[in-house]
């Protein structure tokens, strides 16, 4: 099953493109956002894999022990700070829509301009 | 455009998304089989180099401490990015009339006394494990960005356990903007202090300790790892106090 990880990836990625489009509240669409931003961390961890690799942490075993990539893993790191900044700031607009239209359906609030 | 059109755009864009999942995926390595230069590369050397046992933390704060840089500051940005779009709304509700609270006439239940003490119980151990892992980072999978959250989370505890009064006494805005700007500001100083001493920015310069994975070793790493939990665990208090703030201003505004 070699493509078994990725088709998880698109999967998550689809179930939150869904959720985003048929989305009628901007704090579900929000968290359909996490969901779509959260594919890439399987994605990247997926990448990464080494078979039968171990944690790339040696603290309590050998340094020569085979591990898996280190990189990738920093890079999901990166990547969930950076997803917890644009949920923040999304939020807040989240918060400033209602507060300025009473309403948070992406639908009602095309309505309004300016 | 209507709900219809918009919907037909998507479809197009979908197609366009997954005819491009598809073909790299296809050029992907198999599972299990990634022939990435710079995992090995760094896997066989980082140990000798940093003394660093927490090969992740090395890489974050050491081998991709420029990226590391720019990464905190986008917490930072977030951070200030919130109390604008949100401070601007606090002035603006004094003279127009408050938007109405549909939930106002809910009945807001009173914390029970089993949240208030187990919260209360946690709030220790919690500090002391955000604390630990933002220091551990050279050894084992922790740093700066999982301590700083679990950090945040402690002063989070007191908010669930009791009132909104107690958890602003603790964490007062003004201590938290300092510790946000020590933690981003110490970042880029232990920086420019490597190029004072006429070293390539952000290198390791200070004594790496002779055990590998002991909390001494490791030079700018762990230093670098606690500076970036003090600013993480303060930008998160920021952007989550800021967040209770609203419903609190909002509850207020409705009665």
């Amino acid at each position: 099953m070699q493509v078994f990880p990725f088709l998880v990836v698109a999967w998550i990625v689809a179930v939150g493109l869904y959720g985003m489009v048929t989305s009628r509240d901007l704090i579900h669409q929000v968290v359909c956002l996490i969901v779509v931003q959260s594919s890439t961390y399987v994605l990247l961890l997926a990448v990464g894999y080494v078979t039968g690799g171990v944690a790339p942490y040696f603290f309590d075993i050998s340094p020569h022990a085979k591990a898996v990539d280190p990189v990738v893993q920093a890079l999901a790191l990166t990547d969930v700070v950076v997803e917890a900044a644009v949920t923040a700031l999304l939020l807040s607009f989240a918060v400033q829509a209602h507060k300025r239209f009473g309403t948070l359906d992406p639908h009602e609030l095309a309505e309004f301009k300016g | 455009m209507t709900p219809r059109q918009r919907l037909w755009l998507f479809a197009f864009g979908v197609a366009g998304l997954v005819a491009c999942y598809v073909w790299a995926f296809a050029g992907l390595p198999g599972f299990g089989h990634y022939p990435g230069p710079y995992g090995p590369a760094i896997l066989k050397r980082v140990i000798a180099e940093t003394n660093a046992t927490g090969v992740v933390s090395a890489v974050n704060f050491e081998y991709r401490g420029f990226d590391t840089v720019g990464e905190e500051f986008i917490l930072f940005t977030a951070a200030a990015g919130m109390s604008v779009v949100l401070r601007q709304l606090r002035g603006e509700r004094k003279g127009e009339s408050s938007p109405t609270d549909d939930a106002a006439s809910r009945q807001v239940p009173a914390t029970s006394s089993a949240i208030r003490i187990v919260s209360l119980l946690l709030v220790g151990p919690t500090a002391v494990i955000g604390w630990w892992l933002a220091t551990h980072a050279q050894t084992n999978p922790s740093g700066g960005f999982q301590g700083g959250v679990i950090l945040a989370t402690a002063f989070f505890l007191v908010y669930l356990s009791g009132e909104f009064i107690a958890f602003r006494r603790l964490s007062p805005i003004a201590v938290l903007d300092v510790a946000e700007a020590v933690g981003a500001g110490g970042f880029a100083a232990v920086g420019v202090t490597a190029v004072a001493l006429s070293l390539p920015y952000l290198f390791n310069y200070l004594p790496l300790g002779t055990i590998p994975g002991a909390v001494s070793s490791s030079g700018t790493i762990v230093l670098i790892s606690f500076l970036v939990g003090i600013e993480v665990a303060a930008a998160f208090i920021l952007i989550v106090g800021e967040l209770l703030e609203q419903t609190l201003l909002r509850r207020e505004g409705s009665s």
